[in-house]
C-alpha cells in the first residue's frame, strides 16, 4: 500500500526535478509572481549574466508595494518610487513578461491581484519575492516567499532549490460566534504557535472552522502563516475553492478544466498521514483577537489587558515585552478598549478584498468616524475598488469619514507616502506590527476590518460586538 | 561587467574578526532594513543604514547606545544574536546590507527560514548554535577587546574564540560546499537544464491546464 501523504507531501513530490544525495530537491515553479520592489536586482543579474526568463508566460508582475494611493496615473511624484516602477515595466518589456500598469483596472496588491486573475491554482507551486506569497494557499497550492537571489534563479530556470518542510496540522473545530472572523482565528493561531513555531514547517488548516470559510477568508488565514514563522500554509480545495476559479481570466475552460478539477479533488491529505506536529484550537473560544506589541505573537482578545512582563517566565521574553511595551507607550494592566488611536488602515494583502470591505462597511453605516481619527480603506486591487463602488461601498465610508483610496500595499508597509507619525497609533488589519512597520515610531495594533472599523467609529480600540 | 554582481559571493572559509552582541530575540527584517531603503535598484550601499532606527537618531545623528556604534563593534565581521533572526519580509536587502556593513557571519539559535537562504546566497554563514554556546560567544562578544576576536573557521566547522576555546558546528553540507566555493546556484542549476525540460515535457502532458 502505498505510503499516506499529507497535501503539502502530494504537491512537494509532484514538482520534483531533482533530488541530490545530500536531500537537497530542485523543485519545479508553476507561477511565479514579480513586483518593483525585490525584482530589480533579480533582472539585472539576468541580464549580466545573458540570461533569459525561461517562461515568461507563467510569470505576472504588478507594481503594489512603493505606489501611491492618490492618483499616479501621470506620474509618481517620489523619484525612487517612480525609478523603480519604471525599472519594472522596461524589465517586464525587455524579457516578455506580462505587467499590470497603473492604467489597467487589474493592478493591485500582488496577493490579490494573482487569484482574482485565476493565476492561482490549486496543485500549482507558487513564488514571489514577497513572504505574504503563502495567502495563495488557500487554494491548496504550495506557497510561499522568496529573496531576490531565488527571485532571480525562478526566472532563469522555473526551478528552485529546497529541503523539504516538515508537515503541522492547525486544526479549527467547531463554529465561529458572531463578529469573529478568519482575522480572528489566525491571529489566535499566531499568538499561540508564537513567531517562530511554524519555523521549517508547511502548515495544513482544517477542521470545521476552516472549511466553513469562504476563499477570501481562508486567504486570510494562509496570508499571516509566515507570521508563525511558517514556509507556507495550505487548505485542501474543495467545492468552494471550484466555484471560485470557475470562469477567472486564467482559469482553464472547458475539457481542460473537467481534467484539472479531477485532479484537484485528489488534493487532499490522506485519512492516515503524519504530521510532525498538530495544534487544536475550539471556534467557539474565539473572541475578536488585537496584538498589543510589536510582534505578530503579541495576541490578546479585546476582553484583555495589556499584559505584566513580570510574569514571563523567560528573560529573553521579559527584555522583548518591556521594550515592546515602551515603543508601544502602553501600561501593563490596562483595558485594551482603553487604548485610544489616531489613525484606521483598512487593506492589505491581508484584508483589502471585497468580502473585508464589505463588513467594515457594514459596521461603518450610518455612523462616523471619531473626530480626532484619521481613517483610510485602500481596496486590494482596482478590481476591488471597482466591485466596492459599484455596491456604494465607497459612498458609506466616505459619508463616514474615511479616506478612500487607490489600491496598492500602501500603509502596511509604508513605504509609499502613506504612514504613521512618530508616536500615532493605529487600528490596522495589515500583518505585521513590528518596530517602524507602518512608519518609524508608529504603533500598530492588528486586528480584523470589522475591528477596525470599530476602532475608527469609537477612536478606541473596541469591542465590535459592542457596537 | 558578470563580477560586478557576484563581487559579493566570495568564498567563505576561515574568517576572523570582532563579533557584535546584539542580545535580542526575533529581530526582524524591518529592523534590519527600514522600508524606505528597499526603493533601491542595487544591492550596494545598504551597509550604512543597517539597523537604521536602532543606530541613528531623527537627525540621522549615532545612537552612542547602539552597539555598532561603538569602539571595535564598528569594524564587526560576526553578529552574534537571539532566537528567530530574520523574521518577517522576505527582503534580501537584510542580508545585502548586513554584507555591505561588513558582516560574514551571524550566529544565533534559530533564523527565520527565508532569511536563512538569503544568507547563503549571499556568501553569509548563519550559524546555528545551541543556546549554551550562543550565550557563550555572546559573553565573549561582550568582553570586547581582544575576546571579542573570534576566528570562524567553516573548513573545519569550528568556532575559535581567542582565549582558546573551540566550539564546532554542524552545517548542511551543501550549503558549506556553496559558501566554500562561492558557487552562484544558478549556473549549477542550468547545468541540469535536460532534467527541467524533461520535468516540462511529462508536465504538459500530466496537466495540460497549466
Amino acid at each position: 500500500m502505498a505510503i499516506p501523504l499529507t497535501l503539502f507531501d502530494k504537491i512537494w513530490h509532484s514538482h520534483l526535478v531533482d533530488v541530490q544525495e545530500d536531500g537537497t530537491c530542485l523543485i519545479y515553479i508553476d507561477r511565479h509572481l514579480v513586483h518593483e520592489v525585490t525584482s530589480p536586482q533579480a533582472f539585472e543579474g539576468l541580464r549580466l549574466a545573458g540570461r533569459r526568463v525561461r517562461r515568461p508566460a507563467w510569470t505576472l508582475a504588478v507594481a503594489d508595494h512603493n505606489v501611491p494611493t492618490t492618483d499616479w496615473s501621470n506620474s509618481i511624484a517620489d523619484d525612487e518610487s517612480r525609478l523603480q516602477v519604471e525599472t519594472l515595466a522596461r524589465n517586464c518589456n525587455d524579457f516578455d513578461i506580462e505587467f499590470l500598469h497603473v492604467n489597467d483596472v487589474r493592478q493591485g496588491v500582488v496577493h490579490v491581484v494573482g487569484p482574482e486573475q485565476g493565476f492561482t491554482l490549486p496543485g500549482t507551486t507558487i513564488v514571489c519575492g514577497d513572504s505574504h506569497t503563502s495567502t495563495h494557499g488557500a487554494f491548496g497550492a504550495l506557497a510561499f516567499g522568496i529573496g531576490t537571489s531565488e527571485v532571480e534563479h525562478v526566472l532563469a530556470t522555473q526551478t528552485l532549490l529546497q529541503k523539504p518542510a516538515k508537515n503541522m496540522r492547525v486544526r479549527v473545530d467547531g463554529m465561529l460566534r458572531p463578529c469573529v472572523t478568519a482575522k480572528d482565528i489566525v491571529l489566535a493561531i499566531v499568538g499561540r504557535l508564537g513567531t517562530a513555531g511554524g519555523t521549517g514547517h508547511v502548515i495544513e488548516y482544517d477542521g470545521q472552522a476552516i472549511r466553513n470559510l469562504s476563499m477570501e477568508e481562508r486567504m486570510t488565514v494562509c496570508n499571516m502563516s509566515i507570521e508563525a514563522g511558517a514556509r507556507a500554509g495550505v487548505i485542501a480545495p474543495d467545492d468552494k475553492t471550484f466555484t471560485y476559479l470557475a470562469g477567472l481570466p486564467r482559469a482553464p475552460r472547458g475539457a481542460a478544466w473537467e481534467k484539472a478539477l479531477a485532479y484537484w479533488q485528489t488534493l487532499r491529505t490522506d485519512v492516515q498521514a503524519r504530521f510532525d506536529s498538530t495544534v487544536t484550537l475550539q471556534a467557539a473560544d474565539l473572541v475578536p483577537q488585537v496584538t498589543w506589541g510589536t510582534s505578530p505573537e503579541d495576541v490578546v482578545p479585546i476582553t484583555g489587558h495589556v499584559p505584566d512582563p513580570t510574569l514571563a517566565t523567560e528573560s529573553s521574553k521579559r527584555r522583548a515585552m518591556l521594550r515592546s511595551l515602551a515603543y508601544m507607550g502602553l501600561t501593563p494592566g490596562t483595558p485594551m478598549t482603553d487604548i485610544r488611536i489616531d489613525r484606521v488602515f483598512i487593506g492589505s494583502c491581508t484584508n483589502g478584498r471585497i468580502e473585508d470591505l464589505r463588513k467594515a462597511a457594514a459596521v461603518v453605516r450610518h455612523r462616523v468616524v471619531a473626530p480626532w481619527v484619521d481613517a483610510m480603506v485602500v481596496p486590494g486591487s482596482g478590481l476591488v475598488k471597482a466591485q466596492a463602488e459599484a455596491e456604494g461601498l465607497d459612498r458609506i465610508f466616505r459619508e463616514a469619514g474615511f479616506s478612500w483610496r487607490k489600491p496598492g500595499c500602501s500603509m502596511c508597509l509604508a513605504m509609499n507616502a502613506d504612514r504613521l507619525s512618530p508616536g500615532q497609533r493605529c487600528a490596522s488589519t495589515s500583518n505585521r506590527n513590528f518596530e517602524g512597520r507602518q512608519g518609524r515610531e508608529g504603533r500598530t495594533h492588528l486586528m480584523s476590518p470589522l475591528m477596525a472599523a470599530a476602532a475608527a467609529i469609537t477612536g478606541y480600540l473596541t469591542d465590535v460586538r459592542s457596537l | 561587467m558578470v563580477q560586478q554582481r557576484h563581487a559579493g559571493l566570495k568564498k567563505f572559509t576561515v574568517l576572523t574578526g570582532v563579533a557584535a552582541p546584539l542580545p535580542m530575540v526575533n529581530v526582524d527584517t524591518d529592523m534590519i532594513i527600514p522600508k524606505q531603503f528597499l526603493k533601491t535598484i542595487q544591492r550596494s550601499g545598504l551597509g550604512r543604514n543597517l539597523f537604521h532606527d536602532m543606530r541613528y537618531d531623527h537627525n540621522e545623528k549615532e545612537r552612542p547606545e547602539f552597539i555598532l556604534n561603538q569602539g571595535i563593534y564598528r569594524q564587526a565581521a560576526i553578529l552574534v544574536t537571539g532566537d528567530n533572526f530574520g523574521c518577517g519580509s522576505s527582503r534580501e536587502h537584510a542580508p545585502w546590507a548586513i554584507l555591505d556593513f561588513g558582516i560574514r557571519c551571524l550566529v544565533a539559535p534559530s533564523y527565520a527560514d527565508i532569511f536563512f537562504n538569503n544568507c547563503l546566497k549571499n556568501g553569509i554563514l548563519p550559524l546555528l548554535l545551541p543556546q549554551e554556546h550562543v550565550n557563550t560567544l555572546m559573553e565573549a562578544a561582550e568582553c570586547g577587546g581582544a575576546r571579542a576576536t573570534m576566528t570562524v573557521d567553516l573548513e573545519r566547522q569550528e568556532v575559535r574564540v581567542s582565549h582558546h576555546r573551540i566550539i564546532s558546528f554542524a552545517v548542511d553540507p551543501f550549503h558549506k560546499y556553496c559558501l566554500m566555493e562561492g558557487i552562484e546556484d544558478i549556473g549549477l542549476t542550468m547545468k541540469k537544464a535536460h532534467k527541467i525540460t524533461a520535468y516540462e515535457e511529462v508536465q504538459c502532458h500530466t496537466r495540460p491546464w497549466l
